[in-house]
């Protein structure tokens, strides 16, 4: 059986799952709750200023009968009094001395808040430190949050605020309401953080409700922009941490991938892009701590299948298969194929690909099943066919070489190549 | 053994006749079949309907919540979607070309999806079409069944005043006199007439029967044309000894008395034969059951292979507990006193093929009888033929002749539904009614 567990800095945690800072952890009855459910780790929900929340708070986006697609939230950090969140934590360290207890913070801007906040968790128990500078909504306007991690100056000055009174690992979680992670990121590294987790929510509007036209989540006839997060981000979240995992500066830390996580492959993708724990909120959110059942046996069955010891076997695999568009293989072709005796005449792959794509299938009218062919001469590979087409396996795509050797847009164009033909 | 009526408690009555398609209780429930329909192109449900309702385009309104749309989408194509929605055998059209049957996983319930957008919009009495201004054409139509309403809602909305002739007191057809009780239920057919003929232009004169109190005659010198939709009604004679006896009645009627006069009132064996095995045997053996019939026995002189219902109607007929005969035809039936005792039948096998395409039974020589003390015949219905004979229509065996879908051989009298057709489904009556009503749109135009 393969090994799960992970040691983030030396922070051991039985299975890379950590909850994120966020409501399932802002007090003792939801952690105490988590870890009998089995999750490897918290990070606590943020402690810092005084805070009062709204009602409502959250919103989501449906799609094709899927309830919560996306999740939004206008929530603000812990607006529990500082003691009692210390002294549950305290009391959960003691119950679970083998799972991470990460406590996530947002001091007042100055110096002297942070250390304070820092010494007080400490002795708490806290295992580590998440520095929140993601948080896009509440706090930004009182220059905390996402207002520091958009500016990379002031979130270096932060960190270096937090290393010099901190002894225990810090992780600094990044912002992704910016054009790119990575100046944050590079600061932060450059300032001492011991490791990054991305990506906090990102800024939306999830809906309006059409009879009263005030937008989602609704607060006495207003609404707010809200941090969104959920299965929906999840491909933003990745691309974002690949750019931390390809940058020289920032690669060196270890990360903790946050952003849409559901499932275990959800979690494994996260991983070989080059997270070693990953964090999940609103897949719990929607469905209670008990997912987290699947999702070690999930990883621990793939693991096995394909002969990973540990998770420091796979971590960060797939980030050198992510290249800059002009070192991709000009003479890769693949066409698509379409299995007959698996087709269901439902004549999406066609109309997707003739309304909107390159008109390369045939349609043979039938009473009441029409027959559907590839024009192979006519296919470019793009794929929308095989994506849109509702039976596993029915389209595949069949490689097709231009030419046997690699060759890539600058030595096309280098060489004066042809361009296509049209 | 006697025929009697009130077998039941009201409680009974009211379980037995309730509706066999329940429809969906609550939007979430008709979301979650509505999400799972592909949207297919071209799709194999619509070319399967004999009206070509866009079902994805009508499926899709639904998972909008644009359901005013989404009925809109029904009717346009068929104004009788309501009804077809709860008669339709939908699993030999629409469902039944569901590309979900390819993948082993039930079809998407189009009729149940069709049912909640057009019931939604009769309940909240939405007027989704508008009537043209009047061109000062009028049509006459004979009969207010489906192929009559669905051409009489076409030429309205194009202006045209149209006046329906139906020799029954309510609208409807056979919708409303000849379908089984669980499947629709007279407020219901009531309130279909009134929603398709809400739009206006069209007056329904009823009691008025072709032949009697109004001729064809004065229906061309009144009008700018005509469209006939009478249907068929007579129940097909056995043709055996017995068949006058008291508790031999046809299914037709069986099921216009049941429909017309309440269940309580309608008398039933305590051992029923039904002679029969397409859908007006079914509902007659079904209802039979129902109203409290000990006993009810489906005779066929085929096998199950030829049968013409759906094998879902004979499934329904099984789970009333009706007992079906293969191969056996009627020979006789004895009475004494005059009424039914026994139905004596042959003993069938099949031999050639028909010009039909199916094998056709002969006896074997053997015969076999059955205790019963009521026969209902349902073998069929046959055409008004002495009525278009002596209107000097030209037709075969009573079918009216016609060219291009509609036209008779007499200038500007069209036909459609049933009465050409010799009897097929409520659906293929409402196509019927459409090209009448385009055919008669291009012929008062010239």
């Amino acid at each position: 059986m393969a090994d799960i567990s992970v040691n983030f800095l030396g922070i051991k945690s039985p299975n890379p799952f950590w909850l994120a800072s966020a409501p399932p952890t802002d007090k003792k009855i939801n952690v105490v709750r988590a870890f009998e459910a089995g999750w490897g780790g918290v990070v606590w929900k943020t402690l810092g200023s005084q805070v009062k929340n709204v009602s409502s708070r959250y919103s989501s986006v449906d799609f094709g009968g899927h309830r919560v697609m996306g999740f939004n939230n206008i929530e603000l950090i812990s607006d529990r009094p500082l003691d009692i969140n210390l002294k549950e934590i305290t009391e959960v360290v003691k119950m679970y001395p083998d799972r991470a207890m990460i406590v996530s913070l947002m001091a007042d801007n100055n110096r002297a808040s942070w250390h304070e906040l820092i010494k007080k968790c400490e002795d708490a128990g806290a295992m580590g430190f998440e520095l929140n500078f993601g948080c896009p909504h509440g706090m930004t306007e009182r220059g905390m949050g996402a207002a520091v991690g958009q500016d990379p100056e002031i979130a270096k000055m932060v960190v270096e605020w937090v290393m010099e009174k901190a002894t225990i690992p810090v992780i600094t979680k990044l912002t992704p309401n910016v054009h790119s992670v990575v100046p944050t990121g590079k600061a932060c590294v450059e300032a001492g953080t011991n490791a990054l987790s991305l990506i906090n929510t990102i800024q939306s509007v999830t809906g309006i409700d059409l009879d009263t036209l005030v937008p989602n989540p609704y607060v006495a006839g207003k609404s707010v922009f809200g941090g969104y997060c959920g299965p929906a981000v999840k491909p933003i979240a990745l691309k974002m941490l690949t750019t931390i995992s390809q940058n020289e500066i920032t690669k060196k830390v270890p990360i903790s991938g946050i952003g849409g996580i559901s499932t275990w492959k959800d979690a494994v993708e996260f991983m070989l892009l080059g997270a070693t724990t990953v964090q999940v909120c609103t897949a719990a959110m929607k469905h209670g701590f008990r997912i987290v059942e699947d999702m070690c046996e999930g990883l621990s069955n793939w693991m096995d299948e394909k002969g990973y010891k540990t998770v420091k076997d796979f971590v960060g695999k797939s980030v050198e298969k992510i290249t800059h568009w002009e070192d991709l293989d000009i003479n890769y072709h693949h066409v698509a194929s379409i299995n007959q005796d698996k087709c269901i005449h439902c004549g999406l792959c066609y109309i997707a690909c003739e309304d909107t794509s390159h008109q390369s299938i045939n349609l043979t009218k039938g009473q009441p099943y029409n027959t559907y062919t590839i024009k192979e001469e006519e296919c470019v590979g793009c794929n929308l066919c095989k994506l849109v087409c509702p039976v596993d396996n029915c389209i595949t795509m069949v490689e097709k070489r231009v030419a046997p050797e690699y060759i890539n847009w600058k030595d096309w164009q280098r060489m004066g190549l042809p361009l296509n033909d049209h | 053994m006697a025929i009697l009526n009130n077998r039941l408690s009201a409680e009974q009555y009211k379980e037995h006749f309730s509706d066999i398609h329940p429809p969906f209780e609550t939007k979430e429930a008709a979301m979650v079949e509505a999400n799972r329909c592909l949207f297919c192109y071209d799709a194999p449900c619509m070319k399967s309907c004999p009206t070509s309702i866009d079902v994805p385009k009508f499926i899709k309104q639904i998972t909008t919540e644009n359901i005013k749309g989404s009925a809109r989408t029904i009717f346009s194509s068929n104004i009788m979607g309501a009804g077809c929605s709860k008669v339709c055998p939908v699993e030999k059209l629409c469902e039944g070309a569901c590309v979900y049957n390819f993948m082993d996983e039930a079809p998407i319930p189009i009729a149940k999806l069709q049912r909640y957008s057009t019931e939604t919009a009769m309940k909240n009495n939405w007027h989704l079409f508008e009537r043209k201004k009047s061109t000062g054409k009028k049509v006459a139509i004979v009969g207010a069944g489906p192929a009559g309403l669905s051409c009489a809602h076409v030429l309205s909305r194009e202006g045209i005043d149209v006046t329906i002739y139906e020799k029954e007191s309510k609208g409807g057809g056979l919708m409303t006199y000849g379908i089984a009780a669980y499947k629709v239920t007279p407020e219901f057919c009531e309130d279909e007439v009134n929603y398709i003929t809400a739009i206006g232009g069209i007056d329904i004169k009823y009691n008025h029967a072709l032949g009697k109190e109004v001729t064809l005659e004065q229906l061309q010198q009144s009008y700018d044309a005509v469209y006939l939709a009478f249907g068929v009604g007579l129940a097909r004679q056995l043709d055996i000894p017995g068949e006058q006896l008291e508790g031999v009645v046809d299914a037709i009627r069986f099921i216009y008395h049941l429909r017309t006069q309440g269940y309580s009132a309608i008398s039933v064996g305590d051992s029923v034969a039904v002679i029969g095995m397409g859908m007006t045997a079914i509902d007659a053996a079904t209802q039979a059951k129902r109203l409290g019939a000990k006993h009810v026995t489906l005779i066929y002189r085929r096998t199950e292979a030829e049968m013409p219902c759906t094998q879902h109607e004979l499934d329904i007929a099984k789970l009333d507990g009706c007992e079906i005969i293969w191969l056996a035809a009627p020979k006789e039936i004895i009475g004494q006193n005059g009424k039914v005792t026994q139905l004596i039948c042959d003993v069938m096998k099949l031999g050639e093929v028909d010009s039909g395409g199916r094998r056709s039974p002969i006896p074997t020589g053997e015969t076999f009888s059955l205790n019963v003390d009521m026969v209902i015949k349902a073998a069929g219905q046959i055409p008004f033929e002495s009525l278009v004979s002596q209107e000097q229509i030209e037709h075969k065996q009573g079918k009216i002749t016609v060219k291009e879908k509609t036209a008779t051989n007499l200038k500007g009298v069209f036909a459609g539904g049933d009465c050409v057709n010799g009897g097929k489904e409520v659906v293929d009556a409402v196509q019927a009614g459409k090209d009448g009503a385009a055919a008669i749109m291009r012929y008062i135009t010239l």
